[in-house]
């Protein structure tokens, strides 16, 4: 008995018609969860000397091979120096609805030289000693 | 090579979210700001946004297959090596946008299930067979030129991480301009069934072209709510006029013929007119009655299954997911 001839895909492409594909698609089953691995984040420093800048993310299943999908993926043009790649699920962010602990920062101007007004300070010391010695040469010990 | 909510679907839900985060969102919108993976937003635009991605990244990886088809034929070796570049990159996009899409949380795997069960859709130009050397040229032009025009204009769409990876993705698709242009130049200039095979070419990919940017505003479901939200940066008209401003001259210029003797600019409007381009046609080929939809997706397919059983060699028991920080 033999079996039917199924139909396959005749492509403009030869390779594709070589897989012999039926033409009629078999019942689809889905992807299991993770069968595109896990995710790293990836940095790429484009010369020696610059900061190296997240760039974005790439599925792979160690970090050797994230580095190589990195390559084809952030360093396809332009110069790259170095690229770095590390799992995301080692990476602990703040999440947005903690931004709020950054709100303070301007507040906090004792930390920037420019709330220090050192110069005027420092005329009105000159004024106030003006004609006394004690200005002018350092105290004996 | 695409990127655009060419068919919108109906913005809703809206009224259901908290007002005064809905304001402080648009406000942020408004003011140039863009919105990272893990600010509040609307639950619509979220859907609205992922959608957008995944349709872009599904484009990419199948707009591989039509010029694909041509790497092992390319006249030239240096042809060859710019057409797998090209071909590169485009698969490059496709995973750069994934990533993005990831951010809003859908797995990659789901995105991909729903991609090879047909149940998402691509760009309908792909569904096109490339028939002859001349149509890899001219895809590489103008179908890249239609897409630049719109992945310019998302660029500066509201959405952090679709913005980032389209600056990258435009980078490179301006190279595949250059090449189209140095292609459809090349055949231009040659002999008379060089001339023939390109007009040809152009020919058959007239209407695909003009179908790119989807639908006409008038048959569309209202978009302003996208529009204000910075996910879609220009109504389809306006994309197609921009790019018939912008190349039809080009195309005059080489002594080709635009099949539709009914294109040309209104002086008084300074619009573009044209033929329908036959949108029932558009909409059998997107609902799966194309030319080439089975064999796209089963080319895809067929590229998974091979590689299943690499992917589950090299997975390891430590694996787990987390969605991307981009």
């Amino acid at each position: 008995m033999e079996a039917p001839v199924q139909a396959t895909i005749r492509s403009l492409d030869p390779r594709v018609t070589r897989l012999s594909i039926p033409q009629e698609l078999p019942e689809f089953t889905p992807k299991p969860p993770l069968d595109e691995w896990q995710t790293y984040e990836v940095f790429h420093q484009a010369r020696p000397g610059e900061q190296p800048v997240h760039v974005g993310t790439v599925h792979a299943p160690d970090p050797e091979m994230a580095l190589v999908f990195a390559k084809e993926q952030y360093a396809r043009r332009g110069t790259t120096y170095s690229l770095w790649v590390v799992r995301t699920a080692d990476i602990y962010a703040f999440r947005s609805e903690d931004a709020d602990i950054f709100a303070t920062v301007p507040e906090k101007t004792y930390r920037e030289p420019h709330d220090y007004k050192v110069a005027q300070k420092l005329l009105r010391l000159k004024r106030k000693s003006h004609g006394s010695s004690a200005a002018d040469a350092p105290a004996s010990s | 090579m695409y990127g655009n909510l060419s068919i919108a679907e109906p913005v809703r839900g809206v009224e259901q979210e908290d007002p005064e985060k809905l304001a402080e969102f648009e406000e942020r919108i408004a003011r140039g700001e863009k919105i990272e993976p893990h600010d509040w937003m609307p639950r619509e635009y979220r859907r609205q946004v992922l959608r957008m991605i995944e349709q872009h990244a599904h484009s990419e990886i199948i707009g591989a297959l039509p010029e694909g088809t041509w790497i092992t034929r390319a006249p030239g070796f240096r042809r060859k090596l710019a057409l797998m570049a090209k071909v590169q990159d485009e698969v490059g996009h496709a995973q750069l946008l994934y990533s993005a899409a990831e951010t809003l949380g859908k797995p990659r795997e789901q995105m991909i299930n729903d991609l090879l069960s047909g149940k998402a859709k691509y760009s309908n130009v792909f569904n096109y067979p490339a028939l002859t050397w001349a149509d890899t040229a001219i895809i590489a032009w103008l179908i890249d030129a239609g897409a630049i025009i719109n992945q310019t204009l998302n660029a500066k769409g509201s959405y952090g991480p679709y913005a980032r990876a389209l600056e990258r993705i435009c980078k490179e698709e301006a190279f595949h301009l250059k090449y189209g242009y140095d292609n459809v130049v090349t055949l231009a200039s040659g002999t008379p069934r060089q001339r023939q095979m390109l007009q040809e070419a152009l020919n058959r990919w007239w209407k695909p072209i003009m179908h790119f940017f989807g639908p006409p505003d008038h048959m569309s479901v209202h978009s302003e709510k996208l529009l204000r939200w910075k996910v879609k940066m220009a109504s389809n008209d306006e994309m197609r006029q921009m790019f018939l401003d912008a190349y039809v001259p080009k195309i005059w210029e080489l002594g080709l013929t635009i099949p539709d003797p009914n294109l040309r600019k209104n002086p008084e409007t300074g619009r573009w007119e044209y033929s329908d381009p036959d949108w029932d046609e558009f909409w059998r080929v997107i609902n799966g009655n194309g030319p080439c939809n089975r064999e796209r997706l089963a080319v895809r397919r067929m590229a998974d299954e091979l590689g299943a059983w690499v992917r589950r060699a090299l997975l390891k028991p430590d694996h787990r997911y987390v969605e991307p920080l981009f």
